[in-house]
């Protein structure tokens, strides 16, 4: 029995040692549950959740970044077309008001024109007035001198010399 | 060279109290490694946390390997404690054996078959008990007799085989590690030269040993997975 159990080295079973071994290890497996393997897979645990949460919440704001993003480009898009469409209606008005201006020049030179020339026709109006007015005048007195003379040779002649002197001098 | 175990009988029950002793010691490494390094848990784990997590991703590797995890994750705990148990005990006999009075006192625990069988016999007989709890009486009979009736007696054979060469495949390795290392050790007996020749090999085998140890310690634990896999396991 001895050659072959070898290590037994001995007859027989040893009981206490299968007792001894299956108490111990029993006894070690609790121990290791309560104040080893317990806490090290709680933590393990932990770091694993916070991990996933990590990942989770990185994800949720890369997302969010995204959508910003794609925010950011069309506000942008939107705003140069804005300025784009402020730029043309700017042009668009200018160019009417200058086309404007150039209108109300031309006007106010023709109504400038046609009162100067209404002006003129009235002061030419009233220069032939006024020499018809003369005229008439000195033909009437041109009349009366020569209805005058009529009355005699003499005071006729004299009339006309005085007349002529006259005319002289009026001249 | 040979010696005797220091064997006392107690309340009828014989007991090695050399294997009492080493199981004790081992027992409390083991204990005082695994509660030293989950003393000061943090987040970010450094030196003997990152150790013991890497051993806990290893035994949750060799569990998934051969179950899925709903079901194998319950065995977390006895695949840790087996590992570290047995790798440890396999440590202890290399430094050094003490004798006392012609009786052997420090040696590896697992050199002894009784200590291994039990080992493998608790396995088992878990292996067996999970079997029922898990799949019910009706399914776990019924695995005796799968593919067909006639595999009854290989199915009843093997589970008694699986045992012995669970405990006995870890007794042998230390066991021979150990008779080994005490015959290099014994060559100092005969003479300085021999001695001094001896300790080249002497460094060798302890190196070894280390290896064999740490390798019996992974077989046993993942054979323990596999044997509860057998069992527990739907589809086979």
């Amino acid at each position: 029995m001895q050659s072959l159990m070898l290590g037994a080295a001995t007859g027989g079973v040893n009981g206490g040692d299968i007792l001894f071994q299956l108490l111990a290890f029993i006894i070690l497996m609790l121990l290791l549950r309560k104040y080893a393997w317990g806490p090290l897979m709680g933590i393990m645990k932990e770091r694993q959740t916070f991990i996933t949460n990590e990942i989770e919440a990185a994800e949720a704001s890369r997302k969010e970044a995204e959508e910003h993003l794609a925010a950011q480009i069309e506000e942008l898009k939107q705003a140069r077309e804005e300025a784009r469409a402020i730029i043309e209606n700017a042009k668009k008005q200018g160019e009417a008001q200058g086309e404007a201006i150039i209108q109300a020049s031309r006007e106010e030179a023709e109504r400038v024109k046609e009162s100067a020339l209404a002006d003129i026709a009235s002061e030419r109006e009233k220069a032939v007035a006024t020499l018809r007015k003369e005229v008439a005048s000195l033909s009437v007195m041109i009349a009366s001198k020569v209805i005058a003379k009529e009355l005699d040779e003499r005071s006729q002649e004299k009339l006309i010399q005085d007349y002529l002197q006259e005319a002289g001098e009026a001249r | 060279m040979e010696h005797e175990a220091p064997i006392h009988t107690f309340m009828g029950l014989q007991f090695n109290l050399s294997n009492v002793l080493m199981i004790t010691v081992s027992s409390v490494i083991v204990f005082l490694i695994a509660v030293l390094a989950t003393r000061a848990l943090s987040m970010k784990p450094g030196g003997m946390q990152n150790f013991l997590e890497w051993v806990v991703d290893f035994v949750k590797g060799i569990i998934n390997s051969t179950m899925d995890w709903h079901t194998g994750g319950r065995f977390l705990t006895l695949g840790l404690t087996l590992l570290m148990y047995i790798f440890v005990s396999n440590m202890l006999g290399l430094p050094f054996a003490v004798a006392f009075d012609h009786e052997l006192w420090w040696k590896s625990p697992t050199a002894d078959p009784t200590i291994t069988l039990t080992l493998a016999v608790m396995v088992v007989v878990l292996s067996h008990y999970y079997g029922v709890k898990l799949k019910g009486a009706k399914a776990y009979g019924a695995e005796f007799f799968k593919p067909f009736k006639l595999f009854f007696p290989l199915k009843l054979i093997e589970e008694f085989a699986n045992t012995l060469t669970l405990g006995l495949r870890l007794y042998g390795n230390i066991y021979a590690g150990e008779i080994l290392l005490g015959l290099l050790v014994g060559l100092a007996h005969k003479g300085i030269f021999a001695g001094i020749l001896g300790i080249f090999p002497l460094i060798v085998w302890q190196g070894f040993s280390v290896f064999v140890g740490a390798i019996q310690a992974f077989i046993f634990t993942m054979l323990t997975m596999v044997y509860l896999a057998h069992k527990v396991a739907d589809d086979h």
